[in-house]
């Protein structure tokens, strides 16, 4: 990933920021410009919103592949959490061995570096989930 | 009065024993264990650094108590993720404080994170900010099979500094500073050397004793006014001999003394110790808290706890304790693995 | 709108080709396709390529101008395009080609699809697969294809109550049909034991649940009514319907995970189009791109009731000699999924049955098949109906 495709999406990455449509409430992660229930009522009108760090293991599985990226951390646990706002959010959960994993387990954001470029590119921060407890 | 008005600690999950490492390298893990106070350390996983660390312990931080006013934010450590490329702004953008503030890095050996939290208190003081951010940080190298490598361990602390509903006042603050040159890294180097022997003795015993007995005279206090008393803790034997020739009993250390389970945590040792005091102190209860920083000196601190502590979150994030005892144990190959000592393939 | 029909088809064997280039598995099923339909090259109006990541394994796009100038047309002016859809794009060519005859512009166009896998290291191909799904917020973050799927089968087994046993049901019986098929990758029979203990992908789909990454090309002559009289094939084959729907991007973004609402969309459209129902439907070739999104598609289509389409195809269901047949070509699993070509090929297998030529795979009496390509977690669905008229 070049630099100023990882660097404009700091702030979401960082803070899981989404958008919301001011006409029917609902949130977006990934951030989005146009409601697809609003439309044209919320083009212009999204509005960033900071997603509530904590949620529920909504699915889960343990990748086995050689991602290039991911060699260190080989096998890892990706799941989808069901926010507390009613979100889902996509992202590795770390800190957990995969058979204490359930659906419903309790889960919230934690800052971690997600690639680096190599050991002398940029490296690349991002959210990842850790057991909330 | 400038104080602390909130304060968070992030220690990674992962553990290594000092039979581990001792088993690896033909050592004899008792008289480690015995000589240097350390059981086991903590590693950080192949995805944390100082920069995720600062993050976690500030995120920690302000979810006890959530401050709006944030004018700069240091983060001292001497492990930063990048030679060249602050830290402190990936701090700044993760919390969200950026464009409007100013920031910087801090690299003074173990007592960077003190450092930085003198460098607000001064802001503060002075009237230029209103709340500030100190952070200490580390994701300490040991070379494999060196003595450092039973000690050197992740973890962070860090501390909204400010005027207005401090939990804990900082009454004074003192410091020395000398070049006594007895652990350095150059420039390149991937681990550390160190003097062996003369680290002791005109190193960290001269500096630590010499600011607390300092700080006591200033103060006119002796060392029983104090509740609690938290030394940098580069092994578990240093502070609690420190400790001893100052006069301080070992119920007065003993909360902050966190070394023998996760480790010398560099920038973030004494600060992190002087968190675990934080998560259980009272009203008027006093702390002696003094770091060390190789080749830098030492920061002495007297900190009286306000009646803010009663109506204070503590409980919104996890005490230290509370993260060093959930620890879970790797073995060597899997540390190596995490510290990204492997010669790897291109 | 006009009728478009099917009067050529062509295709490679799928599987490792290391001694053919992407141009070269095109041409070759190209020109076959041009023999079957028994007309020349000149009468082909217009080209429509199925391929999804040229530019990632051979670093080659303008793939249009490609195939176009390596079937030997471009002397002849003709327009020829890329379509791109991931795992669909070959669906999605198909349907580009229908409306480009339905609507009367063209009366003869060439569909073809085409991948080209084994010129990457296999590290390369996990990510270039996952090519489509979101970088920005699935790949980027370690969520790879068969990661999200995986997501999908445990959802499915903690909504349902389905054994991991029932979900192994599917690749089973796309080798079986499979081995039958000369031009399928894998010609092996397995066992449901055999996808369990297969090593692991993504927890818990196994590698004999995962579609390989395949070379292979396949392609169709597409011709007006007007076309159809002239040439006067054999058997007249029909595309009575051809839809083509899209749901959110990441798996993330939709309310339940085990709704392919994209897929129900387009294949409900596609039925509708040709005034059929699912009911009459003889065979279906399903896009298990893993086990998950094969039996997935066939609840969505109303075949299975939700979360029981393994035990039926634990009771036969599904099997060539069964009311419903599924995968005959061996799908995506066996027949093999060279990504721009899978979407061609379930129709080129359709109508080798349609046409009663598929030997010991042929389905009895088989007079309508329904054929459908998704891409990704179910972000596009392209659903054909296929008829002998």
């Amino acid at each position: 990933m070049t630099i100023p495709r990882y660097w404009r999406e700091f702030q979401h990455r960082y803070r899981l920021i989404g958008t919301k449509c001011p006409k029917c409430g609902r949130i977006y992660f990934p951030p989005r410009e146009v409601c697809p229930y609003c439309h044209r009522e919320s083009i212009g009108k999204m509005q960033k919103v900071e997603i509530k760090n904590t949620g529920k293991v909504y699915s889960y599985t343990v990748i086995h592949q050689d991602v290039p990226d991911f060699k260190f951390l080989k096998p890892y646990l990706f799941i989808i959490a069901e926010m507390d706002s009613g979100v889902k959010v996509s992202g590795q959960l770390v800190d957990v061995s995969p058979e204490d994993v359930r659906i419903g387990m309790p889960v919230r954001i934690s800052f971690r570096r997600i690639r680096e470029e190599d050991r002398a590119g940029i490296i690349e921060y991002g959210y990842k989930f850790i057991p909330d407890e | 009065m400038v104080g602390i008005v909130s304060y968070g600690s992030y220690i990674p999950r992962w553990r290594i024993k000092v039979e581990e490492i001792a088993r690896v390298w033909g050592e004899d893990a008792e008289d480690i264990k015995s000589g240097l106070f350390i059981y086991s350390k903590s590693v950080p996983g192949p995805d944390e650094d100082t920069a995720t660390i600062s993050v976690e312990a500030l995120r920690n931080a302000m979810n006890r108590k959530s401050v709006k006013d944030v004018g700069a934010v240091y983060v001292g450590s001497e492990s930063h993720p990048y030679a060249v490329k602050p830290t402190s702004t990936i701090v700044a953008e993760a919390m969200g404080f950026t464009p409007e503030i100013t920031a910087a890095d801090y690299e003074f050996a173990c007592k960077a994170g003190t450092a930085a939290m003198q460098s607000v208190m001064g802001m503060v003081e002075s009237g230029m900010i209103k709340n500030g951010i100190a952070i200490g940080a580390d994701t300490s190298q040991g070379a494999p099979g060196d003595a450092l490598e039973y000690s050197a361990a992740a973890g962070g602390t860090a501390f909204i500094i400010g005027n207005d509903n401090t939990i804990a006042d900082i009454k004074r603050t003192y410091s020395v500073t000398t070049d006594t040159p007895d652990f350095w890294r150059r420039e390149g180097q991937d681990y550390p050397r160190h003097g062996g022997r003369f680290t002791g003795e005109p190193a960290y015993f001269r500096h630590v004793t010499s600011v607390a007995k300092k700080i006591m005279e200033l103060m006119g206090t002796k060392p029983e006014d104090y509740t609690y008393a938290v030394f940098h803790q580069p092994n578990g034997k240093f502070p609690t001999r420190a400790a001893r020739m100052l006069g301080f009993k070992e119920s007065q250390i003993k909360q902050g003394l966190i070394v023998p389970y996760i480790g010398n945590t560099y920038s973030g040792s004494m600060i992190t110790g002087l968190s675990a005091i934080l998560d259980i102190a009272k009203p008027e209860d006093r702390i002696l808290a003094v770091s060390f920083g190789s080749g830098a000196g030492s920061d002495g601190f007297h900190i009286e706890i306000t009646k803010n502590m009663e109506d204070y979150r503590r409980e919104n994030a996890k005490a230290v304790w509370k993260q060093i005892e959930s620890g879970k144990y790797i073995d060597y190959a899997i540390y190596t693995k995490f510290k990204k000592k492997i010669k790897m393939g291109d | 709108m006009r009728d478009v029909y099917i009067i050529g088809i062509g295709q490679t064997k799928y599987g490792e080709h290391w001694e053919k280039s992407l141009r070269a598995l095109v041409v070759e099923a190209g020109l076959k396709a041009i023999e079957d339909a028994n007309i020349y090259s000149k009468e082909i109006q217009a080209i429509f390529g199925g391929n999804m990541s040229a530019g990632s394994t051979i670093y080659q796009d303008n793939i249009g101008s490609l195939i176009s100038d390596f079937s030997g047309l471009s002397v002849n002016r003709i327009p020829a395009m890329r379509i791109e859809n991931g795992s669909a794009s070959g669906g999605a060519a198909v349907h580009a080609g229908f409306v480009s005859v339905a609507s009367g512009f063209y009366d003869t166009v060439l569909v073809g699809g085409v991948e080209k896998l084994t010129d990457v290291s296999m590290e390369d191909q996990a990510e270039i697969v996952s090519g489509e799904v979101d970088q920005e917020w699935e790949l980027f973050n370690g969520g790879t294809l068969a990661g999200l799927q995986a997501l999908m089968a445990r959802r499915y087994m903690h909504e349902y109550g389905a054994k991991r046993e029932e979900i192994a049901m599917l690749p089973v019986l796309s080798h079986e049909h499979g081995s039958e098929n000369p031009y399928a990758h894998f010609r092996n029979r397995i066992k449901v034991e055999d996808v369990i203990n297969a090593t692991m992908v993504a927890d818990p789909l196994t590698m004999l649940d995962m579609a390989p990454a395949s070379d292979g090309a396949a392609v169709l002559i597409l011709a007006s009514e007007e076309k159809v009289r002239q040439i006067k094939p054999e058997v007249k084959i029909k595309i009575s319907g051809s839809a083509m729907s899209s749901d959110f991007m990441s798996l993330q973004s939709r309310e339940n995970l085990l709704e392919l609402k994209a897929v129900r969309d387009s294949t409900e459209k596609a039925l509708k189009m040709s005034k059929s129902d699912i009911k009459r439907v003889k065979i279906v070739e399903t896009h298990d791109s893993s086990s998950i999104m094969g039996l997935l598609i066939l609840e969505e289509i109303g075949l299975f009731p939700k979360g029981k389409a393994g035990k039926y195809l634990e009771e036969g269901y599904g099997h060539k000699d069964s009311r419903v047949a599924i995968n005959t070509s061996g799908g995506l699993k066996a027949k093999g999924h060279p990504m721009g070509a899978t979407g061609i090929g379930q129709i080129v297998e359709s109508v080798i049955q349609l046409r009663g030529k598929a030997e010991k795979r042929q389905v009895h009496n088989a007079d309508m098949a329904l054929a459908i390509n998704v891409a990704g977690t179910g972000s596009a669905s392209i659903s054909h109906v296929l008829e002998v008229v």
